[in-house]
């Protein structure tokens, strides 16, 4: 076991009180608050209903576009797709050279070199100031490989260069009550994100939320995310239905918050999936600032993992600039 | 710039097309009244919206005798299926008038707007579809077949919610056939007279529902006219008294639905960050003007200093303000005398010793304005935990057991609405069943709808509003066949000794 691995069985031990076991984990998991669904979705909702105009609309328009991980996740990517969704990255808005740049592209493990080719000198690799490449690993979206897989798919997109791993977790293992099993997994994987220079990728932990239908069980999968050492806690893959939704999101900003309360560690959340209008992204960024803090809204702690929002939003920054509505046209496709 | 600072979003107030003075609404026009005319203020901004009639003992007079022509001529003698027809016209057109509305009420009363249009304006509308609906089935209001109408209503509202409570009168009244003379509080008149309005735009009969307007002696005449039926009052508990004592030994039939002292309580197991949210709703929202307000919370010890926490961050976030601005979650206290009573029992709870804490929120330079504000350290003798302070103010206790939280609970004069907050049903049930309220809330707060019935215990007042048992206060048994059959002397004849014979 590594440094990093054993720091974080001991992180998770004194917290939980004891060995990351089935048990133990099972015993802190359902300690937690529970989650009356309706109250949830009536926050949600609430939240859902802030009016975001003039400056302020202006304001969040261009920050949704520099949090989203533009993706495309599709059996049949190819380099040329990859170039494209690449270009599109970099230059949003062909028309309006301020637009600004989005957090990362989103591809699956082996397009990650096409990606950094494309982005040459804007791949951030490890700067702040540019475009990373996020690969999808662990065998997503079903999770469904032996570990050794899992690790080998992750290792190879970060020695291809990849700067973020988005993990799928065992959800067959979490809802067989298999807590012990999803930890170590997380911890594993988190250790093939390590570099050759000892540094790490970053690692997003998908929960797939859609599969795991109730808010208790997405509570409780957050905190196993986090206590495993997750950087980033993500809703879904994207594939199965429902994706990101408001209360989802809600409920994981809720436990980032406890988090933090707790450790004064700060942990991303990344909804991904099903948000393609700018309305309903605005609604994510209100739930954000008034959930955990504005502070929370920067590429290190907050995504949308999205293809088509883009697009509807520079389409709404246009009309704010222009005062009248183009259309679909307007703005390039990747 | 920061992002929470939301740059300022006002409905609109152009959608309103106010008059600079109203009248009366009685026999279906406005008249002037006969009192001297006061000015209504926003009080957001304390500048005039209009001018206001009062009515005094003549007008009252007028509108009562015009109720009761009605009631004789029109209403008793339509079939129940038209005065539904009626309803319905009257729910739809509220609906299409729903902005303006919700502009007028936000402006009169100084409530976010955001509460007005979710929250009061609908529930007007299902108000009277639900009612509408109950016009023609009141054989199964569950008083025997051909129940009958009491006649006029003298109807009293409060300036909380001005036009559902107006709704939660007139709608249950009409439908059972009744004729109603209603009285919106002095400070919030606006919305009962676009109310009437839309009255005349749904060509209800002249004098069906007449709008007298002015304060607490307009209310005294039409509240002690001998010619009304039926007296239903919302609003204090030292006025209720009065009333009951004023119509004491007369037939009036009576409904109080008076103050309130409501515990949430929340156990050690509850859905936390819920429970938050429900407690800010219980108490915060409409600035705490809510009879039903959940003013005292019972937190079980083991919990109490993470709740407080939660609580205050999640304080903190509110946004108090122009009551238009659709971002706005507190708005401005109702009136300056209002204001005055709650600053004083606010003290007052500081000298006795609670530990106050207000949220840091920039108070309007005009207005009339109150921070939401909790006390911690309150002993169930202060009075900030015994009188009603209707505003935005908590009082939060302990207890350590169920049997100590109903203890507790129930331990005030007042019985109108309760909460419990936890992941156990088993418990909310058993909790829920020694609580003395009217209605009792199981992990929400604050919610209405108009098929449920809503009154309270004790001094909470008696009767109740809503569902079923909302449309039988308006409503008599007829008295059914007696043994031989011969017994059909159920005319619909309005005079006091029938009514009382068929009470019997």
């Amino acid at each position: 076991m590594t440094t990093t691995q054993l720091a974080l069985r001991d992180r998770t031990q004194s917290l939980i009180g004891g060995e990351p076991s089935d048990a133990n984990l099972n015993r802190y998991l359902h300690g937690i608050p529970g989650v009356d669904a309706v109250g949830l979705e009536q926050r949600a909702a609430g939240l859902g209903s802030r009016s975001i105009k003039t400056t302020s609309k202006a304001w969040a328009l261009d920050r949704i576009i520099s949090l989203i991980d533009l993706t495309t996740l599709e059996g049949a990517d190819t380099p040329g797709k990859v170039r494209s969704l690449v270009a599109k990255a970099m230059t949003p808005d062909a028309a309006d050279m301020s637009t600004p740049r989005v957090a990362a592209v989103c591809v699956y493990g082996d397009m990650v070199p096409y990606a950094v080719e494309a982005l040459g000198s804007a791949h951030s690799a490890g700067r702040d100031d540019g475009i990373n490449v996020a690969a999808v690993a662990t065998a997503f979206p079903s999770g469904r490989a032996s570990l050794a897989v899992k690790l080998s798919d992750t290792s190879d997109a970060v020695a291809a260069g990849a700067d973020e791993i988005d993990m799928v977790i065992d959800r067959g293992a979490f809802l067989s009550g298999r807590y012990g099993q999803v930890f170590d997994e997380i911890v594993a994987v988190k250790e093939a994100c390590r570099r050759a220079d000892g540094s790490f990728a970053h690692l997003k932990v998908i929960l797939e939320t859609g599969e795991l239908n109730t808010y208790d069980n997405i509570r409780r999968a957050s905190w196993l995310a986090i206590l495993a050492g997750g950087d980033f806690i993500k809703t879904s893959t994207g594939k199965v239905a429902p994706a990101a939704t408001l209360p989802v999101t809600l409920s994981m900003l809720e436990v980032v918050r406890d988090w933090h309360r707790l450790t004064g560690v700060k942990i991303g959340v990344k909804p991904a999936g099903g948000i393609r209008a700018s309305k309903d992204a605005i609604k994510y960024l209100v739930t954000v600032a008034e959930t955990v803090g504005e502070e929370w809204l920067t590429p290190h702690l907050f995504r949308f993992g999205a293809s088509s929002l883009l697009n509807d939003v520079l389409l709404q920054r246009q009309k704010m600039t222009s005062g009248h509505y183009s259309g679909p046209d307007y703005v390039t496709i990747d | 710039m920061s992002f929470l600072d939301y740059a300022p979003a006002p409905e609109s107030t152009s959608i309103l097309a106010l008059r600079s003075d109203y009248g009366l609404f009685i026999d279906g026009d406005f008249v002037d009244g006969s009192g001297t005319p006061f000015a209504s203020i926003s009080p957001a901004t304390e500048k005039q919206i209009t001018m206001i009639s009062t009515a005094d003992a003549s007008d009252v007079d007028r509108a009562v005798a015009a109720a009761r022509r009605a009631y004789d001529t029109t209403w008793s003698t339509m079939s129940g299926r038209d005065r539904g027809k009626y309803l319905f016209r009257i729910a739809r057109l509220v609906q299409e008038r729903a902005r303006e509305l919700a502009v007028a009420e936000s402006l009169d009363n100084g409530k976010p707007i955001k509460e007005s249009r979710d929250v009061d304006v609908p529930l007007v509308a299902a108000w009277f579809f639900y009612y509408a609906g109950w016009a023609d089935k009141l054989d199964y209001a569950g008083l025997g077949p051909n129940p009958r109408a009491l006649g006029v209503a003298a109807q009293v509202i409060p300036w909380n919610f001005p036009l559902l409570m107006l709704a939660w009168k007139i709608a249950p009244a009409l439908a059972a056939g009744n004729t109603v003379v209603l009285k919106p509080a002095e400070t919030t008149s606006l919305t009962a007279l676009l109310f009437a309005e839309i009255l005349q735009q749904a060509d209800l009969p002249a004098g069906v529902v007449n709008i007298v307007t002015g304060a607490g002696s307009t209310g005294e005449a039409l509240v002690n006219h001998p010619d009304v039926n039926k007296v239903a009052f919302t609003g204090s508990t030292a006025v209720g008294r009065a009333i009951a004592r004023s119509v004491a030994g007369t037939d009036k039939k009576v409904t109080l639905e008076l103050g309130g002292k409501a515990a949430n309580i929340v156990f050690d197991d509850a859905p936390i960050d819920q429970a938050i949210e429900g407690i800010v709703n219980g108490i915060f929202f409409n600035q705490g003007h809510v009879c039903c307000a959940g003013s005292r919370l019972l937190v079980q010890e083991n919990i109490h200093d993470e709740v407080v926490d939660r609580l205050k961050q999640r304080l903190s976030t509110l946004r108090l303000g122009d009551p238009l601005d659709k971002n706005t979650d507190i708005g401005a206290i109702n009136s300056r005398e209002q204001l005055d009573r709650i600053r004083e029992l606010s003290d007052i709870g500081e000298q006795e010793g609670a530990d106050r804490w207000t949220a840091n929120c920039a108070i309007p330079e005009n207005g009339f304005w109150f921070a939401p504000t909790i006390f911690t350290n309150v002993s169930t003798s202060h009075r900030i935990a015994r009188d009603e302070v209707f505003g935005p103010v908590l009082s939060v206790l302990t207890f350590r057991t169920p049997a100590e939280a109903i203890a507790k609970a129930n331990n005030t004069p007042y019985g109108l609405s309760a909460g419990i907050w936890s992941d156990k049903g088993s418990r909310v049930l058993a909790v829920a069943d020694k609580l003395r309220a009217g209605v009792i809330w199981a992990n929400t707060f604050n919610r209405f709808d108009p098929a449920s019935p809503f009154g309270g215990f004790k001094e909470s007042g008696y009767g109740r509003e809503g569902g079923r048992h909302g449309l039988a206060a308006y409503l008599s048994p007829t008295r059914t066949g007696s043994a031989s059959g011969t017994d059909s002397t159920s005319s619909p004849d309005s005079s006091s000794s029938a009514r009382k014979k068929a009470a019997k």
